[in-house]
């Protein structure tokens, strides 16, 4: 179980590296200077060389990219161009409430999505499963920034019941909480189709199993049965779909932050392209792709803790 | 007194291509401590009808008439659902054919055995000796150790073992076994087959054993129950059966027994001809197609003849040795 931690640990750091030489590729060849972007339009040539010297730009390309790299590791993405301040700070800043809102959107997809794709696979070919089936079709076609802003105006403006924007009160756990509902909602709703359809499936699978038989020629109650035998089985691809979903949340989450106004490392990137911050940019991105790989690793483990089988191959 | 009596069962399953019926007038008994087994070929209506004594036909298939009668009491064709889960396990228990499959993968052998204890009022700790003691019945060693493992980690004769306590450790009545020795390799066949025998006589129950090995079903029953195209062509005691023969189906049956062959050949004895299609049964006698002793009077619906002591065929030629035909 360690040396496979461990294992995975180490494919994680190439894969992390992997994605800085894209990382940095992408920020070279986007036109445009960063150093003239901080100047300014005022700023005189000279400025801007002794800019450039200092943020290194003038090197040689691998030499950058060393630097950038080996500065990476240090925990070092560098400053931000217009207030000077560390990235990895501002980014850390930003990433608790980008963490709640994805995992607010996990809660709302895997509360709904478990119960609702079961519910489909026990009443197989009913009214309930058609309706589960077309709603999860629906709901994962609708775009999340769509679903956000209609969230926003019925639940917000229309109805009045929950705050529109912002991340609420820091210290108020209850208003944060609050505020993290419809966010989270918008975040989530197309992962609880995701999830439907993926234990619906696996869960008719499962039931057609023979141990499911057995369990049944025991006599054991149906409850038993669905939610002990077979879902603890069916329950295992979605945790995987779930661990390469959090890509798609983080950046549904970018949406969901610009509609409600609210803090987080998807706000944080957008601005940071609209003012050509490339070192934050480049900063987000290192981050949300290091949490990616953990989560991913995470939803490994969580699987190998489930499944007996997979455990003993570590 | 009869731990189970079939009688005149019909099962029929609804298809896109119409209704297919898979059993017809199925009679037979498996009276108290004995060793019934059913032989037949893949298809010849063997799962259907466990799952129609378990009550676990598919939601296509239906009962449509005939009794299961359960130790005199419950005809099992009309209990509902609850109250033939109350049956399975303690009364009526079942040992299937796929060992590698036939345990939940994710939860561990202890667990499954205490779940399967679950209408027992005794404590858990009670539940998992009950557990022990079984597997150690079985001879899987380290028995208490072994409650802690997962199916995987053990091998497929020890699984079929395993499932094999798991059958018996509620004492039932009457225990189904699916061809459970298929799947092994004829060493453990042997033992698996030994084991079954010791268990049942220790715990005094009927076993309702199903078998393509002729071999297997000569060695353990006590009963013979032959099935053809979901119908039972032959019934009788081990000894009537493998020595007398009624129905032509039961003697070429026993002509292909590779066991049986005397001289060396290229290749073995088969029965011409293919099971008819279910979805429109001959009205006639279902064999006579692949008959070889088929006459005019086949066409109609053959009786079933009771050549003496119980030994029943379904032929018309039951009474007629095939020597005096011949010579006729």
């Amino acid at each position: 179980m360690l040396t496979y931690f461990f294992k995975r640990l180490g494919l994680a750091a190439v894969i992390v590296s992997v994605a800085m030489f894209i990382l940095f590729c992408m920020i070279y060849l986007i036109p445009g200077d960063p150093a003239s972007v901080a100047l300014g339009p005022r700023a005189t040539e000279e400025m801007r060389a002794s800019l450039r010297e200092a943020m290194g730009l003038n090197q040689p390309v691998p030499v950058q990219f060393w630097n950038f790299y080996s500065s990476a590791w240090m925990g070092d993405l560098g400053t931000e161009v217009l207030s000077g301040r560390p990235v990895l700070t501002v980014v850390l800043e930003q990433l608790p409430y980008t963490l709640a809102l994805i995992a607010g959107g996990i809660t709302w997809s895997v509360a709904l999505g478990i119960p609702l794709g079961c519910w489909a696979a026990v009443s197989r070919g009913s009214w309930a499963d058609r309706i589960v089936g077309i709603l999860s079709v629906a709901v994962i076609a609708v775009p999340s920034f769509v679903i956000a802003i209609y969230a926003l105006l019925i639940f917000a403006v229309q109805l009045r019941w929950l705050p529109a924007i912002g991340a609420g009160e820091p210290g108020d756990l209850g208003d944060q909480l609050t505020h993290l509902i419809l966010p989270s909602l918008a975040v989530g709703l197309g992962w609880v189709g995701y999830i439907a359809r993926m234990v619906r499936a696996s869960m008719l699978e499962v039931l057609e199993a023979s141990h499911i038989r057995t369990a049944r020629a025991f006599g054991l109650p149906d409850r038993m049965i669905t939610y002990r035998y077979a879902l603890s089985i069916a329950i295992l691809p979605t945790v995987t779909l779930l661990g390469v979903g959090i890509g798609q949340m983080l950046s549904s989450a970018v949406f969901a932050e610009i509609v409600f106004a609210r803090p987080g490392v998807g706000k944080l990137v957008y601005d940071a392209i609209l003012t050509r911050n490339f070192p934050v940019v480049s900063g987000t991105v290192l981050v949300t792709t290091v949490l990616f790989v953990l989560l991913n690793l995470l939803a490994d483990l969580i699987i190998g803790a489930l499944d007996p089988r997979v455990r003993s191959s570590f | 007194m009869t731990t189970l009596a079939i009688d005149g069962l019909n099962v029929t399953f609804s298809t896109e291509d119409g209704p297919l019926h898979a059993l017809k007038n199925v009679s037979f008994d498996v009276p108290e401590n004995r060793i019934v087994g059913i032989v037949g070929e893949s298809g010849c209506g063997k799962s259907t009808l466990i799952n129609a004594i378990l009550g676990l036909l598919a939601d296509n298939g239906s009962i449509d008439s005939g009794s299961i009668l359960f130790q005199g009491r419950d005809d099992l064709t009309k209990l509902g659902p609850a109250q033939m889960r109350d049956l399975r396990g303690p009364k009526i228990s079942t040992v299937f054919q796929d060992p590698m499959g036939a345990l939940n993968p994710v939860i561990s052998v202890g667990q499954q055995m205490i779940n399967i204890q679950y209408r027992s009022d005794i404590s858990k700790q009670e539940k998992a000796q009950r557990a022990v003691d079984m597997l150690e019945l079985v001879r899987i060693p380290d028995a208490r150790a072994a409650l802690a493992r997962y199916p995987h980690q053990f091998s497929g004769g020890m699984k079929q073992r395993i499932a094999i306590a798991m059958a018996l450790m509620m004492e039932p009545a009457l225990l189904i076994a699916d061809e459970p020795t298929t799947a092994l390799d004829a060493t453990l066949e042997v033992t698996t087959i030994e084991l079954l025998k010791d268990l049942q006589q220790q715990i005094g129950c009927s076993v309702l054993f199903i078998s393509h090995h002729l071999g297997v079903i000569a060695e353990l029953c006590d009963d013979v129950v032959v099935m053809y195209a979901g119908e039972v062509v032959e019934r009788g005691t081990v000894r009537q059966i493998f020595n007398d023969p009624r129905h032509p189906y039961t003697a070429r049956l026993l002509e292909c027994d590779p066991a049986r062959q005397s001289e060396r050949t290229r290749s073995l004895p088969t029965i011409p001809g293919e099971i008819p299609d279910l979805r429109a049964r001959p009205r006639g006698c279902i064999f006579a197609n692949r008959c070889h002793r088929v006459h005019d009077a086949c066409a109609a619906p053959p009786p079933d003849h009771d050549v003496g002591d119980g030994h029943v065929a379904r032929c018309f030629v039951a009474n007629v040795p095939e020597t005096v035909e011949a010579t006729a």
